[in-house]
C-alpha cells in the first residue's frame, strides 16, 4: 500500500529511535503530549514507547472523539431510538460507549432500538430516503476531521427537502480542547502534567490547516509537531520536538506535509461555516463544560437539527466514581494507575469510555501494552 | 498502582442483560455466555472438555474399539451468497471441520433449518443444492434433519443447523489441553479471507476486491496430516474472531503462552488493504478452511511439508511457539520490531471511523 | 483519531452529481465522494475519512520526508 508501508518500516524506526537517544539531553526530562488517539493507537500498536529513551516520555491526550464524548450525549441518541422511535444512525464506534442505566446503544439496540450503523452520511441519507415514513437522525460525532462530511449531508439534505432527516450534532473542536489541558491546573499551576510539547492531529490538519496551531505555540510557548498517524511520523515527530526543545524554540513544524497545508482545505471549511456556528459551551468527558469547543446546526438549518426537531435539552451526567476516565484524559493518570482498570473495566465492559475505542488510552494500553504490568 | 487481577470476570447480568451482537462475535463475551449459561445448565463430561467436538465412547472402526466425535454447528450468516460460497456449503463444511479437527473421521451429517416465512425457494434450492454438492464431496452423507417455519420478519431468511458425527480410534488424542511450552503453531494459509469475503457484500460496506471466502472441508488435509505420524497436540479451525480469539482460547485451555510473530502470518494482500479501509485487524477476521497446528517442535518441518504438499495448505507457515506464561498471553513481536498483546477479540468486528 | 488513509483515485466523474469518485487501495475498490475537494485527477492519492476524500497527497513532499529518514539512516550509520 504506497504512501502507508514506507512509513512502518521498523529498521529506520531504529534510526529514528537511536538519534533521538542521542540528541535527549540525558539531564533533562521530555513529555510530550499526543493529542489524539491515532497516535496512542500508533504508539501501543507499534510498541514505540519501548523505543524511547526513558528521560522521553509521552502523555496521551483527549483526541479519541468516542472517549471525550459524556453519557449525557450517549442517553440523548438512546432516548431518540428507544422513546422517539427514530432510527438513528451511527458511526460503529459509539456503540459500545456506556451510558446511564447500563445501557449502550448497542444494548439498546437489543431492547429494541433501530440502531444502524453506517460508514459514511451518504448511508444515513440514503436510509432516510428509503424511511420516506420514518425519523432519521444521524448521530454526528468527531473532531474537525468528521464534520464536513456532516456538513454537506445537511445540505444535501436541505437540497433535497428530506423532510425526515436530522442530526444529533456532537462536533467538538480541537484547539478549544488544547487551551483548556494548557490552561489546567495540573498544567499551569502544580505542574503534575509537564507539557514539554505537543504531536498536533494528522487529519483534523488537513481540514483546519497548521495555521491554528500557531497562537499555542507562541501563546503558551509550547512546540507544535503536526504528525501523520503511521509509526515513522510519530518517531520523526518526537525527534522534531526534542530538538525544539533543546534549541528553546517553539515553532509550529509540520511533519505530515504530504497532506496538510497551513491553511488547510478551504472548501471543507467553507461548507462547515455555511451549516455550522460556536456553541457556547459543550460538556467533554474530562474536560468538563469546556467554552466554544463544540459546533451547533446553524438556525437557517435548523430544522435539521436533532435538538431542536425532538425538543431535547441536555442533561449532564456524573461518570461512574471509581472511573479514572476524565483524569486519564487530561494526562493526569494512566490507565494502569485506575483501580478499576483491567478488572471491573474491560473492552468488554467499559465502565468508562477510554476502554471502549481502540484509540482510547485504556484499551489501547489493555489489548496491546499491558503484559508490561505483570510481575514475571 | 492496581494489579490487573488475574481471574475476575463480572457475570453477566441475568436479571436485566439482553442478548445483544456481540455475544455471537467469538470474543470473550461469546466464551461468557456459553460458560455461565450453557455450560453452567447443560454442562457434563463431554460439553466440559472446551472443544470443537465432544468424544464420545463405544464405537468399533475396523473392527478395533474407537470412540464418536459428535459436533454442532448453528449457521447464520449476511449475505446468504457471498464470493466464493454460500450458507449451504457453508454449513457442511463448518460441522465437518470441527468433527475433523478432533482427528476424527467424519461419518453422518444431520441439518436443521429454520426457514422464514416469505424466503424465495429459489433461494433455498440453490443453498440446498450447494449442500449437497459439499456433502457429496466430502463423502459425508446428510442422514437427517429438520425443518421448521418462523413468520415474516422472525427470522433472517435461513438459519442452518448442522451435526456431524466422526469416528476417533483409540490412542489418538487432540485438544485445547495438550499444548505444551516449546511447541510449535502452524497454519495452513492466508488468514481472514472468508471475513473479508462477506464484508465486502454487506450492503452499507460494499467495496470491491478480488477476494472469495476460503469455505472448505479440511477432512482430507487433516487425515494427510495425520497420516504422517507426527505428535500433533492441537487442530482448530479460526473461524469467527480469526486467529487471535482462537489461540487466545487454546493458550487458556492449556495454561500457556504464545509467541507469534507477524511477518510470518500469511495475510493476503488485499486483505490487508481492506482490513485498513474499515480499522479493522486481520487476525480477527474469520476464517472457514484454514487450519491451526500446534505440535511438537521437531515435527514442524514435516507437518510443513505436508500442508504445502496439499491443494489446501500450500501458504501454510510456521507463525510462532507456544510458551510458559502463566498470565496466558498470546503476543505478537511486530514486523515494526515492537511486542505487542494479542488479545480476544473485544465486542464486535465494528467498522471503525476513529 | 479519525481513521484515514491515502488511496489512489482510478475513475473520476461517477455518480449522480458526477463528484464521486473510484479509489483504489491494494487491490480494493470503493466508491467515495469528492464533494470536498476540488482539481482531482485519476492518478492523484487523497486522503479518505468516512467516505470523503478530504485532502490531496502531495507526493513530492512524501518523498522528501522519506529522504530525510534515508539520510538520517546514513548520518546515524557514519557517526556510530
Amino acid at each position: 500500500m504506497k504512501y502507508i508501508d514506507e512509513f512502518r518500516d521498523g529498521e529506520v524506526a531504529k534510526t529514528l529511535a537511536l538519534k533521538i537517544a542521542r540528541l535527549a539531553q540525558p539531564e533533562r526530562s521530555y513529555s510530550f503530549m499526543e493529542f489524539c488517539g491515532g497516535h496512542t493507537h500508533a504508539i501501543s500498536r507499534y510498541g514505540l514507547s519501548d523505543l524511547l529513551p526513558p528521560n522521553v516520555r509521552m502523555v496521551h491526550g483527549p483526541g479519541c472523539p468516542v472517549c471525550v464524548l459524556p453519557i449525557g450525549r450517549i442517553d440523548m441518541a438512546i432516548d431518540l431510538a428507544l422513546k422517539q422511535g427514530v432510527i438513528l444512525c451511527t458511526y460503529g464506534d459509539t456503540l459500545r460507549v456506556p451510558a446511564s442505566e447500563g445501557l449502550s446503544l448497542m444494548k439498546a439496540k437489543a431492547r429494541g432500538g433501530d440502531i444502524r450503523m453506517v460508514y459514511s452520511t451518504l448511508d444515513a441519507l440514503q436510509i432516510a430516503r428509503d424511511n420516506p415514513e420514518r425519523e432519521v437522525v444521524f448521530f454526528a460525532i468527531g473532531f474537525e476531521t468528521t464534520t464536513p462530511p456532516t456538513a454537506l449531508a445537511i445540505l444535501q439534505a436541505h437540497q433535497e427537502q428530506l423532510s425526515n432527516f436530522s442530526v444529533l450534532c456532537c462536533h467538538v473542536l480541537t484547539p478549544a480542547a488544547i487551551s483548556q489541558i494548557l490552561e489546567s491546573p495540573e498544567v499551569r499551576q502544580w505542574g503534575t502534567v509537564p507539557i514539554d510539547g505537543f504531536i498536533g492531529p494528522a487529519h483534523v490538519s488537513t481540514v483546519i490547516g497548521s495555521r491554528p496551531y500557531e497562537f499555542f505555540a507562541e501563546e503558551y510557548r509550547k512546540p507544535v509537531v503536526i504528525a501523520g498517524f503511521e509509526p515513522l511520523d510519530v518517531m520523526q515527530a518526537i525527534l522534531m520536538l526534542v530538538k525544539q526543545v533543546n534549541e528553546g524554540r517553539a515553532e509550529v513544524e509540520n511533519e505530515f506535509a504530504r497532506a496538510v497545508s497551513r491553511d488547510g482545505n478551504q472548501k471543507a471549511q467553507d461548507r462547515v461555516a455555511e451549516v455550522f456556528e460556536l456553541r457556547r459551551e459543550f460538556e467533554w468527558r474530562g474536560l468538563a463544560v469546556v467554552p466554544y469547543s463544540a459546533l451547533m446546526i446553524r438556525e437557517k438549518y435548523g430544522s435539521f437539527d436533532a435538538e431542536r426537531r425532538f425538543k431535547m435539552d441536555y442533561q449532564s451526567v456524573p461518570d461512574n466514581k471509581a472511573c479514572e476516565c476524565g483524569a486519564i484524559l487530561r494526562g493526569v493518570k494512566r490507565p494502569q494507575d485506575c483501580k478499576i482498570f483491567g478488572t471491573v473495566c474491560t473492552p468488554e465492559n467499559p465502565v468508562g469510555s477510554c476502554m471502549v475505542s481502540s484509540e482510547g488510552a485504556c484499551a489501547a494500553h489493555y489489548s496491546y501494552g499491558r503484559y508490561k504490568d505483570m510481575t514475571p | 498502582m492496581s494489579e490487573v487481577k488475574r481471574g475476575y470476570v463480572r457475570p453477566l447480568d441475568l436479571k436485566h442483560g439482553r442478548v445483544d451482537m456481540t455475544h455471537g462475535s467469538g470474543g470473550r463475551a461469546m466464551v461468557q455466555l456459553i460458560s455461565e449459561l450453557f455450560t453452567r445448565h447443560l454442562g457434563n463430561a463431554y460439553l466440559g472438555q472446551g472443544n470443537d467436538g465432544a468424544v464420545l465412547p463405544a464405537a468399533v472402526l475396523n473392527g478395533k474399539p474407537a470412540r464418536l466425535v459428535m459436533s454442532t454447528d448453528c449457521h447464520v450468516v449476511s449475505p446468504l451468497f457471498f464470493p466464493g460460497g454460500d450458507i449451504g456449503c457453508l454449513s457442511v463444511h463448518g460441522t465437518l471441520n470441527d468433527v475433523a479437527v478432533m482427528g476424527a473421521t467424519p461419518l453422518y451429517l444431520a441439518a436443521g433449518f429454520i426457514l422464514e416465512e416469505g424466503f424465495a425457494l429459489a433461494e433455498l434450492a440453490c443453498i440446498v443444492e450447494s449442500m449437497a454438492r459439499a456433502a457429496h464431496a466430502a463423502g459425508v452423507p446428510v442422514v437427517t434433519g429438520d425443518t421448521k417455519v418462523v413468520e415474516r420478519g422472525k427470522g433472517d431468511g435461513i438459519f442452518i443447523t448442522t451435526t456431524g458425527v466422526g469416528v476417533l480410534p483409540d490412542g489418538l488424542e487432540l485438544g485445547g489441553a495438550r499444548v505444551r511450552p516449546g511447541d510449535v503453531v502452524l497454519v495452513s494459509g492466508s488468514m481472514g479471507d472468508h471475513g473479508v469475503a462477506i464484508m465486502s457484500q454487506r450492503e452499507n460496506l460494499s467495496f470491491e476486491a478480488s477476494i472469495e471466502s476460503d469455505t472448505a472441508a479440511l477432512h482430507g488435509l487433516i487425515a494427510q496430516l495425520l497420516a504422517t505420524g507426527a505428535d500433533i497436540r492441537c487442530l482448530r479451525d479460526p473461524t469467527r474472531g480469526g486467529l487471535a480469539s482462537t489461540l487466545n482460547e487454546i493458550a487458556g485451555q492449556s495454561g500457556v503462552g504464545m509467541m507469534l510473530h507477524e511477518k510470518a502470518i500469511p495475510i493476503k494482500p488485499v486483505v490487508a488493504a481492506a482490513c485498513e479501509f474499515l480499522g479493522l485487524d486481520p487476525l480477527y477476521v474469520a476464517n472457514e478452511g484454514k487450519l491451526i497446528v500446534i505440535c511438537a517442535a521437531a515435527d514442524a518441518p514435516r507437518l510443513l511439508a505436508t500442508l504445502r504438499a496439499h491443494p489446501l495448505g500450500v501458504d501454510a507457515a510456521v507463525i510462532g511457539e507456544v510458551m510458559a506464561d502463566e498470565h496466558h498471553f498470546v503476543q505478537l513481536t511486530t514486523a515494526f520490531g515492537g511486542r505487542r498483546i494479542v488479545d480476544w477479540l473485544a465486542g464486535d468486528q465494528l467498522p471503525r471511523i476513529c | 483519531m479519525c481513521l484515514a488513509l491515502p488511496v489512489k483515485v482510478i475513475e473520476v466523474g461517477c455518480g449522480p452529481a458526477g463528484d464521486w469518485a473510484i479509489v483504489d487501495l491494494g487491490g480494493v475498490k470503493k466508491e467515495i465522494s469528492l464533494a470536498l475537494l476540488d482539481d482531482v485527477q485519476v492518478g492523484d492519492y487523497v486522503i479518505l475519512h468516512v467516505g470523503y476524500a478530504l485532502s490531496k497527497l502531495d507526493p513530492q513532499e512524501a518523498e522528501r520526508t522519506l529522504a530525510l529518514f534515508s539520510e538520517m539512516a546514513e548520518s546515524v550509520a557514519a557517526a556510530s
